[in-house]
């Protein structure tokens, strides 16, 4: 579920090299290509409405009329599973892009700032790191409420600390580079050097981590709408359809499998070429 | 000497986590006080009610919230200190009884599900480091798709194989072993797996070492090789990851609870966020934070006798 999981299994790159064999990271391309394309042009992809009872029935089993069956309501469940496509990829970018903002700027405050600075905020990150990142997800929720941006939000802020330390860490390295302390002696503003010079290179490993981070915050996302506290019936999204069918599992156990099936291959294709590119990136380096 | 400088890592580690618990705290106590709005109100009134001035002024002076901020701060404090963890908004009992409470079930599923994990870890990393590539290569496909896996999927998964399939396991339930079984795999299949790609990853380059050479040019086999020697180095990897574990088992616990319907400190805590109960849900956030840092203190002093290098150096 979260960044630093991944930056602790993601000692030096021989695990990655061997996973992902190439039919690999072409599948997950695909997939991952059909999920954008359901998250777009959803009525494009769906047979169906999403939230129309069909006459049909309910509790269909796969067939021509309904490809993967109908849910508890009788509706297409092939529909709702591409519309929802779209919250899952909201959740996994929005959430993400929250924790890499705020974790930049901590951690950019922290690598810059002088030594009383960085020890606070670096205290406060050891401090809010001691509570596992769903906990705080949790009380995310409990001060702001339920619903799907809260949820978000939740998730974002709770991946704040561990994309602080890795730009924290970036910065430290950075700023010692003799190209930024070659600006300064030029007499370039201060302001501009950080902006320019440190921003950039401190934060471009970091974007390389949050592309695995996506998958991660869409599981995430997805665990909280299944806990009832993100999105709420009858909307169109897999944490949620999941929970519903974990009701009618005795009925028909494909409801809750087909949503479990879609964010599962969702995250590990984003985690399989998340990883080629940071195999990549840091063949680059010289790694 | 060596007890000396182990006693001062000891005592780093210890003043560290009191600090890391002492920010928590703090964290907790500004939370309360910048959302509670009037926690007079919420200790009195349930919803609808309607309370005079006079009782609010009289609970207001009861709790001490009529007195300074910083004196309230130290008295939050000072209550953590003896374990009061405060009041619950929604049970009307204190928060640390209704820990205690649920504490029984929680435990047992984390420490059942830490076993496991370091079990399968280690026996996974034995067998299949430097062995014929396709071994490394299935078992390493095979992690990966665990760590992507949500745990409410994966408990989903083993519910749907061996409760609905094949009828093999209970459902649900805190009732004998065997309902501990499938929980107990939900949370420690995925935590399995980022520890064998870590130890795995560690366990093939300690096996490039010298000393292993030597070792096995005395006539060592091959399994008393990766046992005795190689495991011994590889683990030091492992117990650093003791924080990424502690926290999966704490969050975990709150998917898997729902999920196989168990009691325990995690629904305790679901239960507190939906009612928005915020004395509760950030009393176990502390609760969470203390186990945290008591449990990596112990840790850390465990890796000292792993690793001595550590305490001579």
């Amino acid at each position: 579920m979260s960044a630093l999981a991944e930056t602790a299994a993601a000692v030096p790159g021989t695990v990655a090299r061997r996973v992902t064999l190439r039919p690999g990271r072409i599948l997950a391309g695909l997939f991952l290509t059909a999920i954008v394309v359901a998250a777009l042009v959803p009525a494009l992809l769906a047979p169906q409405d999403p939230l129309a009872i069909s006459t049909d029935g309910a509790f269909l089993h796969p067939g021509a009329a309904h490809l993967l069956g109908t849910d508890e309501s009788g509706r297409d469940t092939l529909s709702r599973m591409i519309y929802g496509a779209r919250p899952s990829l909201i959740m996994g970018l929005g959430a993400t892009a929250i924790g890499v903002a705020g974790g930049t700027l901590l951690g950019l405050i922290a690598g810059l700032g002088n030594r009383i600075t960085e020890g606070a905020v670096m205290r406060l990150i050891d401090v809010v790191l001691s509570v596992p990142e769903l906990l705080l997800a949790l009380v995310v929720i409990t001060l702001l409420g339920t619903g799907v941006s809260n949820a978000l939000f939740a998730v974002g802020f709770a991946a704040i600390p561990a994309y602080a330390r890795i730009v924290r860490a970036q910065a430290h390295i950075v700023r010692r580079a003799t190209y930024v302390e070659a600006a300064g002696t030029l007499g370039i503003r201060r302001v501009t050097v950080i902006w320019r010079h440190v921003l950039p290179n401190a934060v471009r490993p970091v974007l390389v981590l949050a592309t695995i981070g996506i998958g991660g915050a869409i599981g995430a996302g997805a665990s909280l709408s299944f806990l009832g506290l993100g999105a709420k019936p009858p909307a169109a999204e897999w944490g949620d359809m999941l929970s519903i069918g974990m009701q009618y599992i005795s009925n028909d156990w494909l409801l809750a499998a087909i949503p479990g099936a879609a964010v599962t291959l969702t995250v590990l294709s984003v985690t399989v070429l998340g990883r080629e590119l940071r195999r990549r990136s840091e063949g680059r380096t010289g790694r | 000497m060596r007890t000396g400088s182990l006693l001062r890592r000891i005592g780093f580690r210890l003043l560290a986590g009191v600090g890391v618990l002492w920010g928590a705290a703090t964290l907790s106590f500004i939370a309360l006080h910048v959302t509670a709005g009037d926690a007079a109100l919420a200790t009195v009134a349930g919803q609808g009610a309607n309370p005079t001035e006079a009782v609010l002024r009289a609970v207001r002076h009861d709790y001490g919230l009529d007195q300074p901020i910083y004196v309230q701060y130290l008295r939050y404090l000072g209550r953590l200190v003896r374990g009061d963890l405060g009041q619950s908004y929604q049970q009307r009992i204190p928060v640390a009884k209704a820990i205690a409470e649920q504490l029984g079930p929680t435990v047992q599923l984390a420490v059942a599900a830490a076993l496991v994990a370091v079990l399968l870890a280690v026996g996974v990393a034995l067998l299949t480091a430097r062995r014929r590539p396709w071994i490394g290569s299935l078992s390493s496909g095979v992690e990966l798709v665990l760590t992507s896996t949500p745990t409410f999927v994966l408990g989903l998964l083993l519910l749907i194989v061996f409760s609905f399939k094949t009828r093999l396991l209970p459902v649900s339930g805190n009732q004998g072993l065997a309902s501990l079984i499938l929980p107990t795999f939900t949370l420690a299949l995925p935590i399995a797996a980022v520890l064998a790609q870590v130890l795995r990853t560690e366990l093939e380059e300690v096996l490039e070492q010298p000393f292993i050479v030597t070792v096995r040019s005395r006539g060592m086999r091959d399994v008393a090789v990766r046992v005795r020697h190689a495991l011994r180095h590889s683990l030091v990897q492992v117990v650093t990851m003791s924080g990424y574990v502690i926290g999966s088992l704490l969050g975990g616990a709150v998917i898997t609870e729902t999920l196989f319907v168990r009691q325990g400190v995690g629904q305790l805590m679901l239960n507190g966020v939906t009612n928005k109960d915020i004395p509760m849900v950030l009393g176990i956030v502390v609760f969470a934070s203390v186990v945290y840092v008591v449990v990596n203190l112990l840790v850390d002093i465990g890796y000292t006798v792993i690793d001595p290098r550590l305490v001579t150096r």
